[in-house]
């Protein structure tokens, strides 16, 4: 599950789901819907991401600036996404208080859509960047949730 | 945090005394309604960057700040690279050197009024814009590099336009000591299709007439006259600027503790100037500077030969070319002598005034041209900047209108459609790929741009010249 929050100058993105890998796969959903209808995005070629990072907060920045370089570099939209992270973070582990230091985590990622066509998705706006502006990444009772603020 | 208490210093200049950690007051240049306008965020902002080690004097908001990440969009603030002063990422923003460029047509209306449509298809049909867009030119990887160092001077010597263009850009046209070396592979792969694309959401390619002058003595020196059609471009430093953004936001954020640096937001990672990090991210900053000037000079031919095609005989003469996210070295004197500053603008035009060595030998007794975008449906304005704007901001001045409402709340506001009817009815053409685009981008979305030259003329910042209507307006 997915949304847009407001921010004055740009669009804040939050995702909810039952493990922090499938709420990343949400974030880049909701990236994507910045740009387009995601449904509109057929997954015909797909993509493999990998990045770290040294916390969940981090590496969810990292994730989406990859998927955004992505979408730049190969003139992409993408709507099907499969993340796995590498030591996965237990249930109950906070990223508020931990902190995995050295210790990165992993994310290695397949992702699919198809070639930006603007006959056909009408992009609104392009994603330039992802920020550190509202950034969290929450366990609550098993549930993931990770926001964060897009540049636009 | 709530609401800092504002003392009113004057009727446009408001001021946060020092408080927490604060080293500097902050300084806000508003009229009444603006200031009650900007929220407590923004104000938050303003005094996180005044606890910044180094800042000299304040931190300075123009008349448009509202919240951006880390400083304000519509911060002004000066480091002391010799007092332990920082450089900061967020303190450029992601769309490094994002700028305005005018040009003149040497047309009147009636002189385009038959055509305009016509005029705005092939503006439409010819300049890359929206996402995914790509520009006819592919760069090798030296040529990335060799436009990286020389900005608009690099695109003049490629054949797009011509030197004379050179004397009516900021440093003529190139950002001196960059360094490509310092610039990611990933960045310059982002750039590699992307030259000559105008980009999207505020960006813009307008045509403009000049409808109201208000100093004449300037706006003849800047060869303004009332009725005189104009050309504007809004971009930036497209994914190159993103991805250094992106790159030194990251290593600045894990090196700031390194340095003693307390972040109230990590947004602000900043690192000091003299530092190994802070001269990388300076050399790539600068290089991003160049990239935007080049983008821009590109796209100038580029509406240059759309005009000539209608026009035949038409010469697009610049007016100037300024930019409004950077962080640039500059001399400034801080309580009677003379110092090197680096001096951060996010979303915040210079303003130099009358006798800079940096003008064209024919603007030199005016002042710079200050170059503020409207909105589709508002005025753009010309402004000059004024000597008190040095001692005031580090002559500084605001940027535009700036955003008043969010872009999901502008898309359950309004329709696309509805204002593209609404402008057409004010013989306005907009041309745009994607009707949500223009609801984000509606005019009501932004705060009042008059108010906010009002504000920046009456603080004193910059002198206002010319106001200019948007005729059409390409989006990207």
């Amino acid at each position: 599950m997915w949304e847009h929050f407001p921010h004055q100058a740009d669009i804040g993105i939050k995702a909810t789901a039952d493990s922090l890998s499938r709420a990343y796969e949400e974030a880049a959903l909701a990236l994507t819907a910045i740009i387009t209808e995601p449904q509109k995005v057929e997954a015909i070629e797909s993509v493999k991401i990998e990045c770290s990072g040294e916390n969940e907060e981090l590496l969810l920045v990292n994730w989406l600036s990859s998927v955004i370089y992505e979408m730049d570099v190969r003139k992409m939209l993408f709507s099907k996404f499969n993340v796995k992270i590498d030591p996965a973070p237990s249930v109950n582990s906070n990223s508020n208080i931990r902190r995995c230091g050295v210790e990165k985590l992993r994310l290695s990622a397949v992702v699919w859509g198809e070639k930006i066509n603007q006959n056909k998705h009408f992009p609104a706006v392009e994603p330039k960047a992802v920020t550190y502006n509202q950034l969290s990444v929450k366990n609550e009772n098993g549930k993931w949730t990770v926001q964060c603020v897009i540049d636009v | 945090m709530a609401k800092p208490e504002l003392k009113q210093i004057s009727e446009y200049c408001w001021q946060i005394e020092p408080f927490g950690k604060m080293h500097v007051p902050g300084i806000i240049f508003a009229d009444r309604t603006l200031i009650n306008d900007i929220d407590e965020k923004t104000m938050s902002q303003i005094c996180n960057v005044a606890a910044l080690p180094g800042i000299v004097k304040a931190s300075f908001a123009m008349p448009d700040a509202h919240m951006g990440y880390g400083f304000c969009i519509g911060g002004v603030a000066a480091f002391d690279p010799d007092d332990g002063g920082v450089i900061s990422g967020g303190g450029v923003g992601f769309d490094i050197a994002c700028g305005v460029r005018t040009f003149h047509t040497g047309l009147t209306e009636d002189q385009i009024t038959s055509v305009k449509e016509k005029l705005a298809e092939a503006m439409f049909r010819d300049i890359p814009a929206g996402v995914g867009s790509t520009g006819n030119i592919t760069l090798t990887s030296d040529a990335i590099n060799n436009m990286l160092a020389g900005g608009a001077v690099w695109a003049v010597e490629k054949g797009f336009g011509t030197k004379e263009d050179l004397d009516f850009i900021e440093e003529g046209g190139c950002a001196k000591d960059a360094i490509p070396a310092k610039v990611s592979p990933q960045a310059k792969k982002r750039q590699q299709e992307q030259m000559g694309t105008l980009g999207s959401g505020n960006h813009y390619l307008e045509i403009q007439k000049v409808i109201d002058i208000y100093d004449a003595q300037i706006a003849e020196a800047f060869g303004l006259k009332k009725g005189d059609i104009m050309v504007s471009i809004h971009c930036g430093s497209r994914g190159l600027g993103h991805q250094i953004g992106t790159d030194y936001l990251r290593e600045m954020a894990s090196q700031a503790a390194q340095y003693g640096i307390e972040l109230p937001d990590r947004e602000l990672a900043s690192v000091p100037v003299n530092s190994p990090l802070g001269q990388d991210y300076l050399g790539a900053m600068r290089s991003g500077i160049n990239c935007a000037l080049a983008n821009r000079q590109i796209l100038t031919v580029l509406v240059r030969k759309v005009f000539s095609k209608i026009f035949p005989n038409t010469n697009l003469k610049m007016l100037y070319d300024v930019s409004h996210n950077t962080a640039k070295m500059e001399e400034h004197k801080v309580n009677g002598k003379s110092k090197n500053l680096l001096i951060h603008r996010k979303g915040a035009t210079r303003s130099y005034g009358p006798g800079s060595s940096d003008l064209p030998a024919c603007y030199k007794a005016f002042g710079q041209p200050v170059l503020i975008g409207g909105t589709m449906g508002t005025s753009s304005y010309i402004l000059a900047g004024t000597s008190e704007s040095e001692s005031l901001a580090f002559s500084s001045a605001c940027h535009g209108a700036g955003r008043s409402m969010s872009r999901t709340q502008a898309t359950k506001q309004w329709q696309g459609s509805q204002i593209v009817r609404q402008l057409a009815e004010r013989k306005i053409i907009i041309k745009s790929r994607s009707m949500r685009g223009l609801a984000e981008e509606a005019p009501d979305a932004y705060k009042n741009v008059s108010a906010v030259v009002e504000a920046t003329a009456n603080a004193g910042l910059a002198k206002k010249v010319a106001k200019l209507l948007p005729l059409i307006c390409v989006k990207g």
